[in-house]
């Protein structure tokens, strides 16, 4: 475990060195984009209408008491939405689609020497592989979130119209109360150290894989469980450190 | 010139090598033979520095690159290209972006010079036209000269090949040989080949080392292999009934 943190600790350190050439390493950090980021975006989108629909639906379910204001139901879907589900839910969703990507693709260049081909060229491998999808998580993972909490809260409102539970004002008065824009910042840094941690976690995973093809499957499946399980360690201290 | 001084190299319990000494020269092409799993490629990523040896020490034209920190080493690096023995291509790349990629990497070359290069390079290892391919779409053996093209992108100054030939028709073997001795010759540089393959070695090996149960066994030139009497060299030289009765047509002809 202690092994594993300093190995970790002295990857990033080698990660975060200057990119050889701007020109290369832009070109990368696109393809990392189009790979982490766009193609997670209909997974996303499936997850985050799903998910508001049925935040929504239990809320009204749960509406018995007559002192609650209707308008509760679209105040708990934005809140929960916004503070736990699209940053924290969607994120865990994404370590396991975007961490056994990224594992399996290290481990692969791991274990046919395309790596050892990089450093026999000179290059740094650790860098240019791994900085541009660090880099394009962090910098699209909060682009997915914003998207999810919109999608989500189209999500309830759908429900709710198919349901008839509630009626398309009263959703949208409850959408816009007591609204705290800080909450969407704590959101977005959550998301950002969650992006960093998948990719880093996983890129790791990858990077010291040993032996052939088995091995790149066991250290997918390692980097997915690690980086959940970082997630959550991440949410709880966070949650504390910046709501408390 | 490389020079290999005292190198050892375990992998926990196995032992691997056991004290190489060894010399590559420059305009010469340098073999390292032995049977499968004596250690050859293992050396020769010790040579390089992806391993790290537990002990000894490699020197590069007198400049001693076992102790060299990261960005020195990448000086050095960038005047090696190296096959590997499963071809090691990048493979989300095509066949044009693989060996242009160290071109791209380190020289100010434009566009225009960089596609020259590469289909000069192509061209040498016959498989012009190959540009657009990816290695998935390529054969076992036309990964293998793609991979030679990409080593020799950057006009190395040291050159290595592991089992450069292995798994290849004999006509494309040769060619490949060939090729190596070529460049060998052409641009003065130090090669180092791994070979199980007994034509290479008498085709192409103007130093042999000989390595068996992970030591420097046997030294010597092609002259010598055909003719020493050391009973490990004999055996795998002679391993195969056909180069038996060479030798006996050989002998035959010396009484
Ligand atoms: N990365 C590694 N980790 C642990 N052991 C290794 C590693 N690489 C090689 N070995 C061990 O080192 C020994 C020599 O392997 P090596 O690949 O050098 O053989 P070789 O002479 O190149 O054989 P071949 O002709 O079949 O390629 C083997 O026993 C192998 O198990
Ligand atoms: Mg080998």
């Amino acid at each position: 475990m202690f092994s594993n943190i300093g190995k970790f600790m002295h990857m990033l350190w080698v990660v975060f060195s200057k990119p050889e050439k701007a020109g290369v390493f832009r070109k990368r950090l696109f393809e990392e984009i189009q790979l982490i980021g766009i193609n997670s975006i209909p997974i996303v989108a499936l997850m985050s209408t799903f998910m508001g629909g049925v935040i929504a639906l239990q809320t009204a379910s749960n509406m018995d008491s007559p002192f609650l204001p209707e308008y509760t139901i679209g105040y708990i879907t934005r809140s929960s939405t916004i503070l736990e589900f699209s940053p924290t839910i969607i994120s865990l969703i994404l370590a396991g689609k975007v961490g056994s990507n990224v594992a399996s693709e290290i481990g692969t260049m791991k274990t046919t020497e395309q790596i050892d081909a990089l450093e026999i060229m000179g290059v740094n491998s650790l860098s240019h592989l791994i900085l541009p999808k660090i880099l394009g998580a962090v910098l699209f993972f909060p682009v997915l979130i914003i998207f999810s909490m919109g999608l989500s809260l189209v999500g309830g409102w759908l429900s709710l119209m198919l349901a008839g539970l509630s009626s398309t004002e009263t959703y949208v008065i409850g959408l816009r109360s007591f609204f705290e824009f800080s909450n969407i910042v704590y959101a977005l840094t959550k998301t950002v150290v969650f992006a960093f941690l998948i990719v880093s976690i996983s890129s790791y995973y990858g990077y010291y894989t040993k032996g052939g093809a088995l091995d790149v499957g066991k250290s997918a499946t390692k980097a997915v469980v690690s980086a959940s399980v970082a997630i959550l360690v991440a949410n709880f201290f966070l949650t504390q450190m910046i709501l408390l | 010139m490389i020079e290999v001084k005292n190198i050892n190299k375990s992998f926990g319990d196995n032992h691997v090598l056991h004290d190489i000494n060894a010399k590559f020269e420059k305009g010469k092409v340098n073999l390292i033979i032995g049977q499968s799993g004596q250690g050859k490629s293992v050396l020769t990523k010790c040579i390089v520095g992806l391993h790290q040896p537990d002990t000894g020490s490699v020197s590069y034209d007198g400049v001693d690159f076992t102790h060299l920190d990261r960005l020195e080493k990448k000086e050095i690096r960038k005047q090696i290209g190296m096959l590997f023995q499963g071809s090691a291509l990048f493979d989300s790349m095509t066949v044009e972006e693989n060996i242009m990629f160290p071109l791209t990497m380190f020289t100010k070359m434009t566009k225009k010079e960089k596609l020259d290069r590469v289909n000069f390079c192509l061209e040498r290892v016959n498989l012009t036209g190959t540009n657009t391919l990816f290695p998935a779409e390529c054969s076992g053996g036309m990964q293998k000269r793609i991979a030679i093209a990409r080593a020799i992108s950057m006009n190395p100054k040291y050159l290595f090949c592991d089992e450069p030939n292995s798994g290849l028709d004999p006509k494309t073997a040769i060619v490949i040989d060939n090729l190596i001795r070529e460049i060998t010759y052409e641009y003065d540089i130090t090669t180092v080949v791994i070979t199980h393959d007994m034509n290479s070695v008498i085709e192409i090996g103007d130093t042999i080392l000989f390595i068996h149960n992970g030591r420097n066994w046997w030294m010597g030139d092609r002259k010598e292999i055909i003719t020493t009497d050391n009973k490990e060299i004999s055996e795998f030289v002679y391993a195969s009934d056909f180069m038996q009765e060479i030798r006996a047509s050989m002998q035959d002809k010396r009484k």
